[in-house]
């Protein structure tokens, strides 16, 4: 049988190329590594076995080419037509939309075969997915570890052997902190490069999808798919050029800007150490790692907890019992009391804390005092990544403070949990494209460098990222699960 | 600025949200850190700068305007709690 750990979307087509395996071989071994391991770490929330062979069997009949009969898994707040999607949330269980969201339909026009819907902070809010309504997911590197989040089931999903490529979102960090938590690759587009039809929002101005996956031209293959101006989201844009696959060995004429003001926000040593020792091989690769300031950045963290709690808490209003999802009601109720017993009842505790903090930023008499002021803050961020760019080609910076925390570690100290996205809001704040890659361990656990670059830098950013992975040699594989096979 | 109990009650009430008396307590708990945090931004000369609503500079991005069909009434009311007579029924207003 294929080990499915470690197999890189790459390799996966040239098997099937090659007719080593069929589709429906390939996409067997996916499942029954799931069925096999998923209970440990519960990464998904939902699997779709008969669905996703049926596929694999119609590319085996009917022949295939490119992505097709590659395996994928969706975080479940990517509406998917005719099949439950809950965002994590009880207020959602049961609610199957009637339509694909704008990147399911081009994952499914690309011939991925999606395998099931990965689980997540409920409505993304979280940063360790110990949020969903459904349950923890664990760190497959130490179960005993969160995944990060809020995209932790589809980051646990790809370093676990389930899946070579998934999707997720990342609105503050959610796509990149996983991605390093769990030693794979995760990207953030600029914002607009993915549409954000059927996206179930958290907050509209920061909220984008993007891939995570085992290496960084995989990365660019699903970024291939899955970039594109829509109709249906009026914030989506065409990308000026199109994703190119890396081929870069070198980052010869490279400034890699080094933020000395936003690593001075608390980076534990063991991080510090594997990204010093990273931006040594990116000099050795030709790369000039300068040193760059984002004078504003210490002030991200506190003005994102304004403005996505805010966003949240308008979009979220639309869970309200009428329409779809929970509704609680009982004899003699008005509509305002049903509207308060089902939201009561369909929210978790981080969900209606930052409801209540975003209406509150957003309430009579504190509007200026908090939201205005968040949004001004706002621009002196933009301003500054505008002004560093000037000056270097890619800001490089570790992707969160820590490795895996343990599972209930911070859960009772919101500020604590909110702290792990102190290096990737930022770029979330400016609209600005960023990937984590795996670069080096701390205390057994993998850590993330994160390169961000100027809005639609894509291309610059896949190229640097996929020279110094190369540089770096990390295995992806956890070792308690290479021991195991 | 410490938020208070009925702060909390307040902004609950706007929220729709029914929230428990122990919730309120630590809710009130809660937001006080949090908004201790963010008041950190008010160290900042912010005088003149213009507020950023959105990181991309993107004004009347419209779709032809050509008509296309609807969903399906029967579609729509799929995941409604309570349908009836082609609608979404809910507890009386007041």
């Amino acid at each position: 049988m294929t080990d499915t750990l470690g197999l890189s979307a790459e390799r996966c087509v040239a098997l099937l190329d090659a007719r080593e395996l069929s589709c429906r071989e390939l996409v067997s071994a996916y499942l029954d590594r799931i069925d096999a391991g998923d209970a440990a770490v519960h990464a998904f929330l939902r699997t779709r076995r008969e669905a996703a062979l049926a596929e694999a069997d119609r590319f085996d009949h009917d022949g295939r080419t490119g992505l097709q009969g590659v395996p994928i898994a969706l975080k479940d707040i990517l509406c998917t037509k005719g099949e439950e999607t809950t965002a994590g949330s009880r207020i959602l269980e049961g609610y199957v939309p009637i339509y694909d969201g704008g990147c399911v339909t081009r994952v499914k026009a690309a011939g991925l075969v999606n395998l099931g819907k990965t689980n997540m902070d409920e409505f993304a809010m979280g940063s360790s997915t110990e949020n969903s309504a459904f349950g923890v997911t664990h760190n497959p590197w130490d179960t005993d570890r969160v995944p990060g989040g809020s995209s932790g089931g589809s980051a646990a999903a790809v370093a676990a052997g389930f899946a070579p490529l998934s999707l997720g979102t990342d609105t503050g960090g959610s796509i990149r902190q996983p991605a390093a938590l769990c030693g794979v690759v995760g990207m953030k587009p600029t914002y607009g490069a993915v549409s954000r039809y059927g996206l179930i929002a958290f907050a509209s101005s920061l909220d984008q999808i993007g891939p995570f996956a085992l290496t960084v031209r995989d990365c660019a293959l699903l970024m291939q798919v899955i970039c594109g101006q829509d109709a249906c989201d009026s914030t989506s844009v065409a990308l000026p050029e199109p994703i190119e696959v890396p081929t870069a060995e070198r980052l010869d004429g490279v400034r890699l800007g080094v933020p000395s003001d936003l690593l001075a926000q608390g980076v534990e040593p063991g991080v510090r150490e594997a990204f010093e020792a990273s931006l040594a091989a990116a000099e050795e690769l030709g790369a000039r790692v300068v040193e760059t300031t984002l004078p504003h950045a210490g002030y991200a963290l506190p003005a994102y907890y304004l403005i996505a709690p805010a966003e949240a808490s308008a979009n979220l209003s639309r869970f309200d019992g009428v329409r779809f999802g929970l509704r609680l009601t009982e004899p003699g109720d008005t509509v305002h009391d049903m509207y308060g017993r089902t939201r009561a009842a369909g929210f978790g505790p981080e969900v209606k804390r930052r409801i209540m903090l975003g209406t509150y930023a957003l309430s009579a008499g504190y509007y200026d005092a908090y939201y205005g002021m968040a949004q001004k803050v706002r621009t002196r961020i933009r301003e500054d990544f505008a002004t560093a760019f000037a000056d270097v080609d890619l800001i490089a910076t570790p992707t969160s403070p820590t490795v895996a925390f343990r599972i209930g570690e911070r859960v009772d100290d919101p500020w604590a949990m909110y702290a792990s996205d102190v290096l990737t809001v930022p770029v979330n704040l400016a609209g600005l494209p960023g990937i984590s890659i795996p670069c080096g361990t701390s205390e057994g656990l993998p850590v993330g460098f994160q390169l961000v670059g100027p809005a639609f830098a894509e291309n610059r950013i896949l190229a640097a990222a996929n020279a110094l992975e190369a540089a770096l040699g990390f295995d992806p594989r956890p070792p308690a699960l290479v021991a195991a096979v | 600025m410490a938020i208070t109990s009925d702060d909390v009650l307040h902004v609950a009430r706007l929220a729709r949200l029914r929230l428990t008396d122990e919730e309120v307590a630590r809710m009130t708990d809660q937001l006080s850190t949090i908004i201790g945090h963010v008041q950190e931004l008010s160290a900042l000369d912010l005088a003149g700068v213009e507020p950023t609503a959105h990181a991309l500079d993107l004004t009347n991005q419209v779709r032809p305007d050509a008509a296309r069909p609807s969903w399906p009434r029967a579609e729509v009311l799929r995941n409604a709690p309570d349908p009836a007579d082609g609608g979404f029924r809910v507890p009386p207003t007041a």
